[in-house]
């Protein structure tokens, strides 16, 4: 398996004009938003050949931009009303639609985040890429199909005529995206926009695309306008480099100079608190007691039963094993569809498995819901995403308080302990008087986080805790689950698909494949000197920051 | 939180319209009487008089002589109270049988909704009619027969919502507290449902008052009572000579429906307020 | 292959789903009041005791329920629904002569209905908020409001008996003995009114579910990256918006079509219309009730099937049901 160039990308010989001019643009809110500009004075400056990188955390801006480039931004309230944008000498702020509709699609494409619903479902693929033709050609039929079939080869999607009979719904996140991109490229623009095209994909799958992207720039010599919150991936596709922090580019130059040596401290906060991977030096004594025994769980999925058919078996985990002692964090590491979230239900009882054991301080569980029960509370998860693991009907404190009381603690008890945890986790005791949606998604994760320490737990499993929340808010989430396992000795299973994570906070990893464990062992070995190819190949996918 | 679902709730005119009229007609039907002291049965007049012909029939008279604007607002009176009740029972069921099976899923899921789509095929108002004339018109029947028609739109209404709740992280995170379930399909679940099962449910009230009319219209009303209905169809043959018998009656059902159809959309409005953000 | 292990699944439902309805039919004609033998025997026999036990045996009223059921649903299968002693025929042959009748009537009600329905849906949401919008909103509320019967009674009040434009009784002029051309063209002036009013409704009901669908379609993220390839306009809002808002209004046409075939019943009754809905009017008039459960047995399997049917186009229509 190849390793990607971890350095940044040659520059290429730069044509006189800028490709692209952005000069002074504001972009503004409608009324009652946050701020009253989305956007304030950014200038940038793009050349063919290069790629030019937008990093920023969530509202700050970045996607305005290019949803301004291309005249897409949406609604009348929200618009741009000062400032240029010279698209090869012509400002692009003066083009009525008609003009814009012209170049959108045949000099300028856009790639999008969300590949899962880009694409129309009920129109065939050839028909989807066609349409970008249609609409800036007259071609005649048999010509078009050639050019379709060669707009999907070019983006290496298997058996294009097949495909182009194709529905969206049979392809994948990865081809669905590649298909986006063989839209956009299909009449070779000048200038590719990408707005984070690989945020919701996996690692693996995003390392196919960005070197896709790349192959596609040098062969074709366009400009690329990369939008990311992701600096690993600013480090392995960028010449420039732009930083925007509440609509305001904070900082801009060269890759190679922000990232060895920024000047503003919102670039360094933003540098420093991405995950190294730097392995942890295993915590704990061996002799600790075992808290958790994991001996073959197996658990499979059957979905779309009906009258006729029986329906289709998936193993979602086969033969998982593991153990856990106190004090100690096991990562359980995999892309999306390698049953690491199911292993995490089954050990917290939320999903039954089919056959294996748990052992949870010696005690055989049985599976589903009874575990909840014999476990007497003392395994408790954190979820994934805040915005949706917080009843929006219900007050924080009594959210947190609800489970002691449902155990018999007297309420002014449960309340003093659930005002106690407030205030460990970094919000003040009065936060339980207030509603979920005062909150951000990073405090939100705080109160999720003492919401299942209330309960006392011996064994914590987190579910890709922090997948959601921008880069600067995750590190300060990790460093709270790291003081409350040092706290509490907890025993901690940590679910993630960052290898970069797991690495930090982890003293065993075990990677999981389709199901199974692939490798398993302590975090700096796994990291170093993986054994297998798989492992292999998820730790190069990973975009790293260079030495 | 409430002063957020007024607010935008009055942010659709519509709602607010239609809300002073319902607000007229319960006070129509609070101090009814006092407006109109006839009784809509008795023969008051010569028969056939146009409105605004007679001092103190603004709505003329029918074929009988009875007052029609005394049976307009007596008829507010049998139609409201008619659909609200039949709504509270129809609704009553629906939630039942909804949140169960959207909660437990399964095979308890799979027979409901087999059940509920049975009901479902059967054109509803020609359900209607049958039971009322079996089991012959009364105040009592027609309510029954309304709800019995009227159930399944509301439980698949809350299966869905349930079904999608019931996989939510915060019903996870209650059932790992140890929560029970009926404590968790209350505490947690049913507020969460509340508002899609509040605008449906004065749709259904709409629904419920076209519904009472059209029975009504074909003789299945309660013989005792003057709704609206009784008295559009009552005009039904003497149409040409008496367009005011039809004309009045049907207007007040047009209003009051429309009123209601206001107000669930603003309630609509109020409730799912996705611009927030907020999961509802 | 999958797909027709779906529409087989949904043909089988059907099936059972008229198996139950005969059965509730069954269990309705029972309940209903009235002696049938008394009604049989008449004023004379009904004194007889030996005529009434007779009469008990020879149409099976003395077997127990179970069998009485079976004998049913063997009679309903072979198309007898029954004996009408008020009118003193067969209920199917009464049925059957009216069938065509309101076939008709709800068959064009439901085409104009959907047509200018999603017409003026999609009109309302290429400009949401503007004059043409509101004015559609609101006459769509207002329509969705009114109940039927009272719309058509309007409806014969203003074109009948005011303008005097259009007929408001019957389907044909009576006694006027019309050929070819003349007889389509009297044909459908009667057709109109009534057809007209039964969809205004159902007409209302098509307009705002399009509208609400097309402007949720509109906001999805497939229709951004059609923008942004360039297609124009017009293209997106009927490949890519249209087609995706017509699948929900699809599934609700299936649903409202069972509503307009009951709905039948008030328009007819109204415009004197010689369908089964009239039949079922005189039926409750006259406490005819082998009459009139055999009217709601027909109309119940009619919108069984109308609900198959739409299923199945559903199916072809939506790619996904292959992934069900």
């Amino acid at each position: 398996m190849s390793a990607l160039p971890h350095m940044g990308a040659q520059p290429a010989a730069a044509a006189d004009a800028p490709v692209l001019a952005i000069d002074g643009l504001d972009i503004r809110l409608p009324a009652g938003a946050d701020r009253a500009l989305a956007v304030q004075g950014a200038s940038l400056q793009l050349r063919a050949g290069q790629t030019l990188c937008v990093v920023g955390e969530s509202g700050s801006g970045k996607s305005m931009i290019a949803n301004a480039i291309m005249g897409l931004l949406p609604g009348p309230q929200v618009a741009p009303v000062a400032g240029r944008i010279l698209f090869q000498g012509q400002d692009l702020l003066q083009l009525d639609e008609a003009g814009l509709r012209q170049l959108r699609g045949s000099r300028i494409g856009m790639v999008f985040q969300e590949p899962m619903t880009a694409l129309n479902p009920v129109m065939r693929i050839g028909e989807q890429i066609g349409e970008v033709f249609d609409a800036h050609l007259r071609l005649p039929a048999a010509e078009k199909r050639q050019r379709i079939l060669a707009a999907l080869a070019d983006v290496g999607l298997p058996d294009p005529a097949l495909l182009i009979d194709s529905h969206p719904f049979r392809l994948s996140g990865g081809q669905r995206q590649r298909v986006m991109i063989a839209c956009a490229m299909a009449l070779e623009p000048a200038l590719l926009i990408c707005d984070e095209p690989t945020t919701a994909l996996d690692v693996t799958t995003q390392a196919q695309i960005l070197a896709l992207i790349r192959g596609l720039q040098h062969r074709r010599g366009m400009a690329v306008l990369f939008i990311t919150h992701d600096f690993g991936v600013v480090s392995e596709i960028a010449d420039q480099v732009v930083v925007m922090q509440t609509g305001c580019i904070v900082e801009a130059g060269d890759v190679q100079q922000v990232l060895r040596a920024p000047r503003n401290a919102y670039t360094r906060q933003l540098i420093a608190a991405i995950p190294q991977g730097r392995a942890r030096q295993p915590v704990g004594d061996a002799g600790a007691p075992l808290v958790l025994q994991v001996q073959d769980l197996c658990k499979t999925h059957v979905t779309g039963r009906g009258l006729f058919s029986r329906g289709r078996r998936v193993e979602a985990a086969k033969d998982v094993s593991f153990d856990l002692r106190q004090g100690q964090t096991l990562g359980l590491v995999g892309e999306s569809g390698s049953g690491k979230s199911s292993v995490g239900r089954c050990l917290v009882g939320l999903s039954p498995f089919e056959s294996g054991r748990i052992l949870f301080k010696g005690r055989s569980l049985l599976s589903g819901g009874p575990l909840m029960r014999q476990s007497g509370g003392k395994i408790q998860m954190v979820f994934q995403d805040p915005n949706a693991s917080l009843n929006p009907r219900q007050k924080v404190g009594a959210a947190i308080a609800a489970g002691p009381i449902a155990q018999g603690v007297p309420v002014h008890e449960a309340q003093a302990r659930c005002r106690e945890l407030l205030a460990l986790v970094g919000l003040g005791a009065e936060a339980a008087d207030r509603w979920p949606h005062e909150f951000s998604g990073g405090q939100r994760q705080r109160i999720c986080i003492a919401r299942a320490l209330a309960m006392q737990p011996e064994l914590l499993v987190a579910d890709e805790p922090v997948s959601a929340l921008d880069v600067s808010v995750q590190a300060q989430v990790l460093k709270l689950f790291a003081e409350v396992r040092q706290r509490f000795q907890l025993a901690m299973v940590f679910i993630t698909h960052d290898l970069r994570v797991a690495g930090e906070m982890c003293d065993h990893i075990a990677v999981m494949q389709r199901g199974r464990v692939v490798e398993h062992g302590p975090a700096a070995e796994v990291l170093t000197n993986p054994r297998h190819a798989y492992t292999q190949a998820l730790i190069n996918a990973v975009p790293r920051l260079a030495a | 939180m409430s002063k957020a679902f007024w607010r935008r709730f009055c942010r659709n005119k519509g709602a607010v319209l239609g809300l002073l009229v319902l607000a007229v007609a319960l006070v129509l039907v609070a101090v009814g009487p006092l407006l109109a002291p006839n009784d809509p049965w008795d023969m008051v007049q010569q028969p056939f008089l146009a409105p605004l012909q007679e001092a103190g029939f603004p709505m003329g008279t029918d074929t009988m002589g009875r007052d029609i604007f005394s049976g307009v607002v007596r008829g507010a009176r049998i139609s409201l109270l008619i659909a609200v009740v039949s709504t509270a029972v129809s609704l009553l069921i629906g939630v039942g049988i909804g949140a169960v099976a959207g909660y437990f899923g399964g095979w308890v899921d799979a027979t409901l909704m087999r059940f509920t789509e049975l009901f479902q095929a059967v054109p509803s108002f020609a359900l209607a009619i049958v039971l009322v004339a079996i089991f012959q018109p009364s105040v009592g029947a027609i309510v029954a027969a309304i709800a019995i028609v009227s159930w399944p739109p509301v439980a698949r209404l809350v299966r869905g919502e349930f079904l999608s709740l019931r996989q939510r992280d915060f019903v996870a995170a209650a059932q790992l507290a140890g929560l029970s379930t009926p404590r968790i399909i209350l505490t947690q679940v049913l507020p969460n449902a509340a508002s899609p099962i509040v605008v449906m449910a004065s749709l259904m009230v709409a629904t419920a008052i076209l519904l009472e009319s059209s029975l009504s219209f074909l003789g299945l009303g309660d013989p005792n009572q003057m709704s609206w209905g009784y008295m559009v169809g009552s005009a039904r043959t003497v149409l040409r000579q008496a367009w005011w018998m039809a004309v009045f009656p049907g207007l007040a059902i047009v209003l009051t429906v429309l009123a209601l159809n206001l107000v669930g959309e603003g309630l609509n409005d109020g409730l799912n307020a996705r611009a927030d953000g907020r999961s509802r | 292959m999958k797909r027709l292990q779906y529409m087989a699944t949904r043909v089988l439902q059907g099936l059972l789903a008229l198996l139950v309805i005969a059965t509730v039919n069954f269990m309705l004609v029972r309940a209903a009041p009235g002696d049938p033998v008394s009604v049989m025997a008449g004023e004379a026999g009904a004194s007889d005791a030996q005529f009434v036990a007779q009469l008990r045996q020879q149409f099976g009223l003395d077997q127990p329920v179970s069998t009485q059921l079976g004998r049913y649903l063997a009679h309903v299968v072979q198309g007898d629904l029954g004996f009408s002693y008020r009118q003193q025929q067969p209920v199917l042959a009464l049925i059957a002569e009216r069938l065509p009748a309101t076939l008709l009537l709800t068959g064009s009600a439901f085409v104009l209905s959907l047509l200018f329905g999603v017409a003026l849906g999609a009109i309302a949401s290429r400009r949401p908020g503007s004059w043409m919008d509101s004015a559609i909103t609101v006459v769509a509320l207002v329509f969705y409001a009114t109940p039927l019967y009272w719309l058509a009674m309007m409806a014969v009040l203003l074109f009948t008996v005011q303008l005097g434009w259009l007929p408001g009784f019957g389907h044909m002029t009576v006694g006027a003995d019309l050929h070819g051309l003349a007889r389509l063209w009297d044909g459908a002036q009667h057709l109109l009114l009534p057809a007209l009013t039964l969809a205004l409704f159902y007409m209302a009901v098509y307009a705002r579910m399009t509208r609400a669908a097309m402007l949720e379609v509109a906001q999805m993220d497939f229709v951004k990256t059609a923008r942004a390839k360039g297609v124009a306009p017009g293209r997106i809002l009927r490949a890519h918006v249209l087609r995706n808002a017509l699948l929900p209004v699809v599934t609700l046409a299936g649903i409202q079509a069972g509503g307009m075939i009951g709905g039948a019943v008030l328009t007819e009754t109204v415009f004197a219309w010689p369908g089964i809905g009239r039949l079922m009017f005189d039926a409750l008039l006259q406490r005819d009730y082998n009459l009139l459960l055999g009217c709601f047995l027909v109309t119940a399997a009619m919108a069984v099937l109308f609900n198959l049917l739409t299923d199945l186009v559903y199916t072809l229509v939506d790619p996904r049901i292959d992934l069900h």
